[in-house]
């Protein structure tokens, strides 16, 4: 729990349960989906470089634990919704890499058939409901969606992913308020990663205990070490189980770190080189993850590296697929304004 | 083969930086997400991180480089069991430019954008009204009377359908246009909300992206200024951003306009501010007939619909058809009244004032044709247009503000599409430009009138 620590608001009685135990098949599982997802963010922000992803880009590189650990807990049904920094739902919810970087490229093949972009994609196919581009807007929709939920009665949740930056919007505590009331299925999860764009969080929030935020309405809350997979899994289904006993929302504050800038063009110069090598070092969820399967004997170190050789191929296909994709066609231009 | 890493652009309109810092020499061993440079864009100075995974075999653009051009090859990783020679191999690297040196490579990151044409946008077509059989019951109701009902039969027809707003279920509405829903219905689809307009607009939003369909009511749309986003970023973008994929049915009702002596804050007409937006469908009924057979068809639609009510109308009656199913097609206007020497183009409250002063000026002997447009996106052109070029005269009414109003965009259209008909400008009679007075007086003025929509017939019918 270094990466709470390091939070000076982190309080160690308010930290998450205990960390679940892994089974070598979940520990190699989302090995693999948290490495996807840093092959594909690193394999982005190059493409960015040479100018074929264009606009906004906001990498989710450092942040792997926390959707992957979700994603563990969820089941079938139940839907996912987040702000911007979107690319590693997507991946985690099981949406091609293919058309999730044909998307950011801008092509016909892409999620949302090249007009959405790197902030808007969504698929009804794999319950997750976008990617959305402006900050705290997600959070009355994924509220909305567990009102659906429990329309339906059909025993599903909401996941609401929002940030630090967004924990401050009003329309979060209008959202909080109506799910307490209501008593809806949603569980929100706060990525704190420090900096809302170039603000810290020390100088952007009174409160800096983010799980706290739901005090007010009685919606439970804690801090969970989000650089740790297993404990973003175990405190997901500790949530996931509130909100299916019908107990209403639920809180989860994960306590991450983006390495890269806020967008591309960031040049992140409100932090000091120093506390990204930290993080990078000592709490990277992937290494952490990789260190515990050869610990325990789960695979080898060659077995590994043929995963890492699979997901680069993944990814190398996902990007030569997202190049050579036709533009879409200009009939699009008016599609689907209506339907 | 060695890996090129290029020149890299860091924000959308990058074309060229300077290489200020190498942070690793030829020889170190890099992995993916190392800081190998620093470069200095026009903002600022960005890292350089490598996305392979080697050794730098070769750097070939020196510290202090100006001006380099995106995507020009600046170092080559060596892979796996390659070494120097693998460098030789390669093909020759591109000459370092001396610091001082003028950029002479053209910047070669963007292909030039192809200039294709816009395609033209489609058509909009829209049904006739249906036929009301012969001998159809006609039963006289007021507008409050027609929402409620059109609601309930729609909640009776599908179970998806439900109403949030403030005040709608235990307080039986606050215009009582809800009035019974809670007691057939029940808590579950007539909702209570807290005063969140933002909060709830989402949040009805949310459910409709998951497919129910919700009917939220706006107290006024004066509070839905506070959800415009969620309106118009979520609601109304969504489908098209998600290329098909995901859209939401779903109605934002409430009255609209001004009501009697509530001053600025309360008193303000947004038919142009939602028409102005694609993805929104906007309807504004004068009448109760009109308000039934919309509210059902806007239930009914698969996208968002903004239905525009008005407070003083609701205790209006007119005859509304007996039938299992009256609905009426989104996007038709009405002819109103028939007439030949000028076309008054109205909606909603205004066509109060245009049909009061069709007759006044029928008894000057000008017979007026009054639109009433219904639907104010999509707008009906076609039944304007054929309108102005049988009268030659056109005179627009709206509550709202001249400058950018739906009054200003169809006299642009008559402009467009009926110029050589034309036997008068266009005259637009609106709301004042000013916040809404509270004194009746002041209010009286800040209004259209009667009056200002004779005299502007009159005007272009040169009387």
């Amino acid at each position: 729990m270094a990466v709470a620590k390091k939070n000076p608001s982190a309080d160690a009685k308010e930290t998450g349960p205990p960390v679940a135990h892994f089974c070598k098949d979940e520990e190699l599982a989302a090995y693999r989906i948290m490495l996807t997802i840093r092959r594909f963010e690193e394999k982005a922000g190059q493409m960015y470089g040479m100018g074929l992803i264009g606009g906004f880009c906001h990498l989710y590189i450092g942040q792997e634990a926390v959707v992957v650990g979700m994603q563990m807990a969820l089941k079938p049904g139940d839907g996912v919704i987040t702000g911007y920094r979107d690319h590693g739902h997507m991946l985690a919810c099981g949406m091609d890499p293919k058309g999730v970087m044909a998307e950011l490229t801008g092509r016909a093949h892409g999620y949302s058939k090249g007009k959405g972009g790197s902030m808007h994609m969504f698929s009804v196919e794999r319950g997750f409901f976008g990617g959305h581009g402006i900050v705290g807007a997600q959070v009355p929709l994924g509220t909305g969606l567990a009102f659906a939920n429990r329309y339906r009665d059909n025993g599903n949740i909401s996941v609401t992913y929002f940030g630090d930056g967004a924990a401050n919007q009003g329309q979060v505590y209008e959202s909080f308020n109506m799910a307490a009331l209501w008593k809806l299925p949603v569980v929100y999860v706060i990525e704190n990663n420090r900096y809302a764009m170039g603000t810290a969080i020390t100088r952007s929030s009174a409160e800096t205990n983010l799980s706290r935020r739901g005090l007010s309405f009685n919606i439970p809350g804690e801090q969970v070490d989000g650089m740790d997979v297993r404990a973003v899994k175990a405190a997901g289904e500790k949530a996931a189980a509130w909100c299916r006993a019908g107990k209403g929302p639920y809180i989860l504050e994960m306590l991450t770190y983006r390495y890269r800038g806020h967008s591309m063009s960031d040049p992140a110069k409100y932090r000091t080189r120093e506390e990204v090598e930290e993080v990078r070092t000592h709490h990277d969820p992937i290494d952490m993850a990789r260190h515990r399967i050869l610990e325990k004997k789960f695979a080898k170190e060659d077995e590994l590296k043929k995963i890492d050789g699979e997901v680069r191929d993944l990814i190398n296909q996902a990007a030569e697929f997202a190049t050579h994709d036709p533009e879409p066609d200009v009939a699009e231009l008016y599609a689907d304004v209506y339907r | 083969m060695p890996i090129e890493v290029l020149m890299p652009a860091l924000s959308p309109t990058m074309e060229k930086g300077n290489l200020s810092k190498w942070l690793k020499k030829e020889g170190d061993r890099v992995k993916s997400g190392d800081i190998i440079a620093e470069i200095e864009t026009d903002k600022a100075t960005m890292e350089v991180e490598a996305a392979d995974e080697g050794t730098l075999g070769k750097i070939l653009v020196p510290e202090g480089s100006v001006d380099v051009a995106v995507n020009t090859p600046i170092a080559l990783i060596l892979g796996e069991g390659e070494d120097k020679s693998a460098i030789a191999a390669s093909k020759p690297a591109p000459q370092p430019k001396a610091a001082t040196a003028p950029a002479q490579q053209k910047p070669e990151a963007k292909p030039a954008p192809k200039a294709a044409p816009a395609p033209e946008a489609p058509a909009v077509h829209a049904a006739a009204d249906p036929d009301i059989p012969e001998g159809t019951e006609m039963v006289t109701m007021t507008m409050r009377e027609a929402l409620r009902d059109a609601m309930a039969e729609e909640m009776r027809r599908d179970a998806d359908v439900f109403v949030m707003g403030e005040e709608v279920a235990e307080y039986q509405g606050a215009y009582k246009v809800t009035q019974g829903l809670l007691q057939e219905f029940g808590g579950k689809r007539v909702i209570d909300t807290p005063i969140t307009e933002h909060g709830f607009a989402g949040l009805g939003v949310g459910a409709a992206l998951a497919g129910l369909k919700p009917i939220v009511e706006f107290m006024t749309f004066n509070f839905a200024m506070q959800a415009m986003d969620q309106l118009i970023n979520s609601a109304a973008k969504t489908l098209y951003m998600s290329g098909g994929q995901m859209g939401c049915s779903i109605v934002f009702r409430g009255p609209n306009g001004a009501a009697a002596r509530v001053a600025a804050q309360h008193s303000q007409d947004y038919s142009s501010w939602y028409s102005h937006i694609p993805g929104l469908k906007v309807i504004a009924p004068s009448n109760a007939t009109d308000a039934k057979g919309l509210l059902k068809a806007a239930i009914r639609d698969p996208n968002p619909v903004v239905f525009l009510e008005n407070e003083i109308l609701y205790g209006h009656s007119s005859p509304v058809p007996k039938l299992d199913d009256f609905v009426l097609p989104i996007g038709k206007a009405k002819i109103a009244r028939a007439g030949s020497d000028v076309t008054i183009i109205a909606w909603s409250m205004g066509i109060s004032y245009a049909l009061q002063a069709a007759d006044e000026l029928a008894k000057d002997g000008i017979e007026a044709e009054v639109i009433d447009l219904r639907t104010l996106k999509p707008m009906d052109t076609v039944t304007i247009i054929a309108s102005v070029q049988k009268t030659g005269r056109a005179v627009t009414v709206e509550e709202g503000w001249q400058q950018s109003g739906v009054g200003a965009e169809i006299a642009a259209r008559i402009m467009e599409h009926a110029f050589d008909y034309l036997d008068a400008p266009v005259a637009r009679v609106s709301g004042k430009d000013v916040p809404m007075p509270y004194a009746a007086n002041l209010e009286k003025l800040a209004l259209p009138s009667v009056a200002e929509v004779v005299e502007a017939a009159k005007a272009v019918c040169y009387r």
